[in-house]
Parts: structure tokens; sequence; C-alpha cells
């Protein structure tokens, strides 16, 4: 049976994190269909049938799946289910929202946050923020997974041709209305897809200096910002710019952290990253144990001379 | 409006645990532990409205083994008024959807209007029990919450999403899980946690709830993640320079 990819998307575009996900689930079985449910998603279906290893899609079109509100979503996903051996989706707040209530409707467990696929029912998994890593073998009948997608290589976008056939739409749940939705919007690139992330900790000392120093240091190195829970606590920095356990994974190229001391929780967040350069006054911050390359030095002199170097977006 | 607040005790999340010899779990012998930090909020919203007047009555809940008992008296002594422990020695690990079943009958036993519970635990990291319940009760969820009010029998809700936020409206009865931005949770006093002692702490079992548990996952080695390699320190701002304009140009 193949694997069914639930497509993360906005109604315009399909989410990068999508296609990590397909990359996933082209290690659990053979065949790989992708579920578009939105409301006037078509070019979203048309992106999907293109991207390497999916070979069907399954549209499914209403106002009320414009949302993505996970009362209306799981039944849809559900009434799909048996043709099924997996149900993926990425581990976003999307997927970490919808993909549990499929689950539980199936009455069978969702395994969370993949990072490896050992065998079409067996998976690693990291539990206590990465501090470790558990290997699982799931029991039943169809494997309801969330994946991290920085751990797999993206599909192609392009190369197939997939058939997009358009589902039986299930009713409306009548449940929950979108009021409204606030997006971090600007020039910046997405925090979970940005190739560069620069970090802010409470080393930063208020809100001044973190958008003062850490802004124009992010726009010349064409990255994304994002902050310790630390530095959300002080007020310094939006919570939905925090990495860590408790805020966003991310695993970008490069992360430069500065004056961020390294807890557990937030080394949690981005210690996949590729290369982590660590910026702190303090020689013995956790930090530095996982930084690839680390300076001990006073942030205020160092991160403007950084931001000075690199003239125009890298 | 009844509140059913469901908690965990874990490891307290600033202890880094460490992975048995021989792979079978993390070694929780001697380890401090606590109410699941996502779990204290829930506690501290479902309080407050106490406080205010919203809720009538606030009833923690757990799922484990009798030493769980401790996260409802540290829940009662935040202000939570009773507690229920469902204790469980099932013979295989107790997953969210085997917590979500065991909740849904506490919750049909209880009649609650509304359910608060974190949005994740801090051991499993498996951000699921919420909306297996809901799932489970058919009611509305409200996952990732960052601020809620509840008027004229609705909630609304401003919930964290990836990127930014979006506000959700949805009817009573619903289940909200909260992010840590909800509130701040207080502190529990010596005085608090004496009281707390005296508060009801009912235990039943899943027999009793009628609730039947069957294995679906297994556990088959738990490791150390793989080590980054060791990295050096760099000598002043030019270097770190260098280092980034190298890996840039790839």
């Amino acid at each position: 049976m193949p694997a069914l990819v639930i497509a993360e998307h906005d109604g315009r575009t399909l989410h990068r994190a999508t296609l990590h996900t397909v990359g996933a689930a082209s290690a659990c079985a053979c065949g790989i269909h992708m579920l578009v449910a939105g409301h006037d998603c078509a070019g979203v279906a048309a992106e999907a049938a293109r991207v390497a290893g999916v070979s069907r899609v399954l549209h499914a079109d209403a106002e009320h799946l414009g949302d993505g509100v996970a009362e209306n979503l799981a039944p849809q996903i559900v009434a799909l289910a048996g043709r099924y051996s997996h149900i993926l989706a990425p581990a976003s707040a999307f997927g970490r929202n919808v993909l549990p209530r499929v689950a539980a409707l199936l009455d069978v467990v969702q395994i969370s946050d993949i990072i490896d696929v050992l065998a079409p029912d067996t998976f690693r998994r990291p539990i206590y923020a990465g501090s470790a890593v558990a290997t699982v073998r799931g029991l039943d009948a169809v494997q309801v997974i969330t994946v991290r997608g920085s751990a797999f290589e993206p599909a192609a976008a392009s190369g197939a041709h997939a058939d997009i056939e358009r589902v039986t739409v299930t009713a409306d749940s009548g449940l929950t209305q979108l009021l409204e939705r606030d997006m971090d919007g600007g020039e910046r690139p997405e925090l979970g897809s940005a190739r560069v992330v620069v970090s802010g900790g409470r080393g930063l000392g208020s809100r001044e200096n973190f958008e003062s120093l850490l802004g124009p240091l992010a726009k010349s190195l064409g990255a994304a910002l994002g902050a310790s829970r630390a530095a959300v606590d002080a007020g310094y920095a939006p919570n939905e710019w925090q990495v860590g356990q408790t805020g966003r994974i991310v695993a970008p190229q490069v992360y430069v952290a500065v004056g961020i001391s390294g807890a557990i929780q937030h080394l949690a967040g981005m210690k996949d990253s590729k290369l982590i350069v660590a910026i702190n006054q303090d020689a013995d911050a956790p930090i530095f144990g996982v930084a690839d390359f680390g300076l001990v030095a006073d942030l205020f002199d160092v991160v403007p001379a950084l931001g000075g170097s690199f003239a125009s977006p890298a | 409006m009844k509140v059913l607040v469901a908690v965990k005790r874990v490891a307290d999340s600033n202890v880094k645990v460490r992975v048995r010899d021989d792979e079978s779990g993390v070694e929780l012998a001697g380890v401090r532990m606590g109410i699941n930090p996502f779990d204290e909020v829930a506690v501290e919203q479902a309080v407050r409205w106490k406080e205010q007047g919203v809720a009538t009555e606030v009833v923690c809940v757990t799922c484990g083994a009798a030493a769980c008992g401790d996260a409802l008296r540290t829940a009662m002594a935040m202000g939570a008024d009773r507690g229920v422990l469902v204790e469980t020695d099932l013979g295989f690990d107790l997953l969210p959807l085997h917590v979500a079943k065991l909740l849904l009958a506490v919750i049909r036993r209880e009649q609650a209007q509304l359910v608060l519970l974190g949005k994740q635990a801090v051991d499993d990291d498996c951000n699921q029990t919420g909306q297996m319940l809901a799932a489970l009760l058919g009611w509305p969820q409200a996952t990732f919450a960052s601020g809620v009010e509840i008027a004229g029998g609705r909630a609304r809700v401003r919930r964290e999403i990836d990127g930014g936020s979006e506000t959700l409206s949805m009817p009573l009865p619903a289940v909200i899980t909260a992010d840590l931005r909800l509130n701040e949770p207080r502190y529990v006093t010596l005085p608090n946690l004496m009281k707390a002692r005296k508060k009801a702490l009912a235990t039943l079992r899943p027999a009793e709830l009628g609730v039947e548990l069957s294995e679906h996952l297994q556990t088959l080695r738990v490791t150390e993640p793989a080590p980054r390699a060791e990295g050096v320190r760099v000598a002043d701002a030019a270097a770190l320079i260098d280092v980034l304009k190298a890996e840039l140009a790839r």
C-alpha cells in the first residue's frame, strides 16, 4: 500500500516542509499519494502533482477546508485513510495540530517528530528535548507519523506528472471558526526554512539592542531572526522567533547564536544546524559545547563588525 | 463551568537526563521530578478562572503510577480543588492515545465543560494528548494557546502557529492546550502545599472507568544522540567573518 502525505500549504503554494515529508515517506512505502485539502487550491494541487515521487494527488476543495481547521481536516483525512499504510505530515504547528486528531479517530497511535526511518514500521525520534533518541516500532495497521523536516532530504519540487483526483469532501464540523491570522511578514526569510538564522539571547540586554544589533546583521546575511526562550521571556523578541524545545526546531545551514548561554531546551531546537557559530562573553557557556566556531567576546563589539563585513545579502 | 486540567509528572526539564547503559530508557532514579511545565501553565489558567468566577470547580487529573499523585498535589497547591489519579500498571508504555482514552472516561464522569492541558510533555515530546482527547470527545480543539477568553458559551483563543499567530472562536465544551506564553504560573508556597494535602485525591483504576488499553508501540531502545564534532575557538571577529564567508560561499 502507498503512503499518504498531507500537504501543508497556504492556499497558494506548497510549504517546503511538505517536500521533506515526501522525502521521509519515500523511505516508508512504495508509492506516495498527497492530499491537498483547502479552498480554491487547484494551483497547489498542480504544484503537488509535480513533486518527485508523488504518483497521485487527492484534491479536496471546499470552503470549510480553507482555514486548515483540524476539526474539518481530520475527518477528511480519516475518510481516505483506509487505502494507506502510512499517513505523514510535517511536524510543524500544522501537522502537530491535525495529525493526532486523525490518529485518535483511527484508534491508532501517532509517532511524533521522526528523524529516521529504519524499517516501514520502525523509526527513530528524539525525546527529552533531544537528550536521547528512542527507536520505536509501531504495531498499528496504519502508521500515523509527523516528520522533522530538517532530518530528511526534500523531494525535488518538479519532475513528476501525477494524476490529480478530486475527492469527495467530508462535511463541515461547524465547530471552530478562524477569526484572524497574523503572520510575522516582512522582508526576512521565514525562520523554519531560512538558510541562515541569527539568534539572540538575554545577553542582548534589551529589545532595542536586539533589534538594532541583530536586525542589520540578519539583513546583511539574508537571515531569519531567532531568539532563546530567555530573550522571549524578557520581552526582547516575539514568541514566534523562539527556537528550542518549546518553540521552533530549526536546522539551517548556518546558525549564529549571539548572547545565548545554551540551555538544554534551546540546544534542542538548533543543534542539528549544519554550522553553528556562537558569540558569548562567558567562556563556560554551554552553547560552546555545540558550536563549531566559538568566539568569547563582548557581542556589542563583535556584532557590528560582523554586520559591516557582509554588505549585501549572501 | 467545571474545568478539568490534565497534568503529567516528568523529570525536571532543567536536568539533563542520562541514557541507561542497557539502552532500555533514560535513568530516572534519583532525578528530580515535577509537574510538566506546560501543564503548570494550564493549571494556572484554570485557577485564575476559578478566582475570577469563570470556573466553578477545577479538577486535576493524571494517569500513571502512584507516584504521579505528586503532580496532583502540586496542582492542588496552586489552587485546583481536587485531584483524580488514574493508576495504571500496563506492562507497556503509557502513550498519549491511552491517556486520552482514560481522560475521556474521567470527563464523562465529571461532566466537565472545558479541558485544559499542556501542549506537550517535556519527556516524550509527543504533543498529542489534547488533540486526541478532543477527537474522542468530538469537541473542538485549540492547541498551543497563548490567550483565552471565555464568554457566552464560547472560547476565543489566540494560538501560536509557525511564523505568527491566529485567533479561533469555538463553542464550549472544548479542549485547549497551553503554550508557555499563556501565563506565568505562580510559585507553590509551603502553606499551600500543606493545605493541598487536605484536598480530596481519588484513585481510580482503568477497569473502574471501563477502559481497556492495548499495546500499540514498542520502544526498542533509547540511545544518546550522535555527538557533534568538537568545535574550535576563534580569536576575533575577523576569524569568524572568514568562517561565515567560506560557509556561505558553498
